[in-house]
């Protein structure tokens, strides 16, 4: 593990992405501009309070999600993942130097959105805002670290953008912004009860309705943090200095 | 034992359930510049990143520099260029080559010595994927030369350059060698082959011949080297 690795990494990323405007700009706005069109899809206040926390820890999940499992397709299949394995960086420092670099644009992601809901779109929370803002960037990273993961069974981008439906849209659907999570069948609410997401969702309607820190939030959180780190984790099992 | 960089002794590897390399023995002196010379296919690639470290094996050993070919210790001392070039199109030249200086910790002020030897000083704030293809696999070469490495494994590095940056690129090599480092550099046109000190023929995952220049003209009667290497494949056809 080198601390040097990690932010050489992380600062190449961002370079990278730094070349690609178009990228930048849709990953800071896309989140927000999909939030103003719930806004007025819904077309009512109450409705909008009941979605959009959810949904603004969908957003950066799904987006980051999609973002990694490409750019890391891309640098196993362009080979300079083969080089940097040739070279004294490390699995994790790299890894970790993704995390940090997509956390940091997941970071901006989530605090433009949040600050259109609060303020143009009227959106209400009763917790604090940081709260709202950590669960948010929490998921971002949860989605990268998913991202990478399933990306090492991706063979070609298309592959890569198809595990986006396979992995991330079953979550969506059952992490309770449709249908509570209780009313669903028992096999439905075991299947939630295994993904990450569902604890995010959690999280983030306590936040909307409560201002209180309870031990369901921390325990909420922790769920989530720890499954990021173990998809980051897994996905370091999936580099190989040696392939056949 | 130290005169040798690259020892490999009866290498055999197997991908998808084919054999690419054949029981393929040699061995490098260090300070030599050898060509690895055959058709595309042939398994030159294969050998290389055995060599380097990130294949994965059947049988037999490779040594590289003292140490078991893919040993941690080896990472900073191996430069590795492969065929298709592995830099990061989206990054400048110079963004590539600063980034991969800090992942190998070499010092700051290589990135500007690595872009003026491969003549990229020109075109070292432009973005990779702007560039000719002769300039982005000099790129690449470029990464390979980053932090001083005492082994250099070259994969076509001169495919599609002009012939007067061809020649100073060989000359480069040669200076390298003369320096202490060793090149292992391979190459499908017979051309080049007699720009190296010694020669290993792979043909079909065979080693074919392991000889110097000279020493091949000598055993086929053959000034040409093409002709000669056309010559072992044909006898060697006949023999088994």
């Amino acid at each position: 593990m080198s601390v040097a690795f990690t932010l050489a990494t992380s600062r190449r990323i961002l370079t990278q992405l730094r070349h690609d405007h178009r990228t930048v700009a849709m990953l800071v706005l896309v989140p927000s501009l999909l939030m103003v069109l719930l806004r007025y899809v819904l077309n009512s206040q109450t409705l909008f309070s009941h979605f959009a926390p959810a949904l603004l820890g969908v957003f950066p999940f799904l987006i980051m999600f999609l973002v990694t499992s490409v750019t890391t397709l891309r640098e196993r299949t362009t080979a300079t993942l083969e080089r940097l394995m040739t070279m004294p960086i490390g699995k994790l420092d790299l890894l970790f130097g993704y995390a940090l670099a997509f956390g940091l644009v997941a970071v901006v992601q989530v605090t433009v959105a949040a600050t259109i809901c609060l303020t143009w779109l009227g959106l209400d929370i009763a917790g604090a805002l940081w709260t709202l803002l950590l669960i948010a960037v929490l998921d971002a990273l949860l989605g990268m670290a998913l991202g990478l993961f399933v990306s090492a069974f991706a063979t070609s981008e298309f592959q890569a953008i198809q595990f986006m439906p396979l992995f991330v849209l079953p979550q969506i659907l059952l992490c309770g912004l449709f249908v509570p999570r209780e009313s669903m069948g028992w096999l439905l609410n075991a299947l939630s009860d295994l993904m990450p997401l569902s604890y995010a969702v959690d999280a983030l309607t306590h936040v909307t309705n409560s201002a209180e820190i309870d031990s369901t939030l921390v325990v909420n959180l922790l769920i989530v943090a720890a499954c990021a780190v173990a998809a980051l984790v897994l996905g370091a099992a999936t580099l190989r200095r040696r392939t056949p | 034992m130290t005169n040798s960089s690259i020892v490999v002794e009866g290498l055999e590897v197997r991908r998808g359930g084919r054999e690419v390399l054949r029981s393929v023995g040699f061995t490098v002196p260090t300070g030599q510049v050898a060509g690895l010379i055959g058709p595309s296919g042939c398994g030159k690639t294969t050998l290389m990143r055995a060599i380097v470290g990130v294949q994965i094996v059947a049988g037999g050993s490779v040594t590289v520099l003292g140490e078991p070919a893919g040993s941690p210790a080896l990472r900073r001392r191996i430069g590795y260029a492969t065929q298709s070039p592995s830099i990061y199109a989206d990054l400048t030249v110079t963004e590539n080559l600063r980034y991969f200086a800090s992942v190998l910790r070499a010092p700051a002020d290589d990135v500007r010595r690595v872009i003026n030897e491969v003549d990229l000083a020109d075109h070292a704030d432009q973005v990779v994927a702007q560039l000719s293809g002769g300039q982005r696999s000099r790129a690449n070469l470029a990464v390979a030369l980053l932090g001083a490495p005492e082994l250099l494994v070259l994969d076509e590095p001169t495919v599609g350059l002009d012939p007067v940056l061809r020649d100073d690129l060989w000359a480069m090599f040669h200076r390298l060698a003369a320096g202490g480092v060793t090149l292992l550099v391979s190459s499908h046109v017979m051309d080049e082959a007699a720009r190296c000190e010694r020669l290993l023929l792979l043909r079909e995952g065979r080693l074919l011949a392991d000889d110097s220049p000279e020493g091949l003209r000598g055993a086929t009667g053959l000034q040409d080297l093409e002709q000669a290497f056309l010559h072992l494949v044909r006898t060697q056809a006949v023999g088994s």
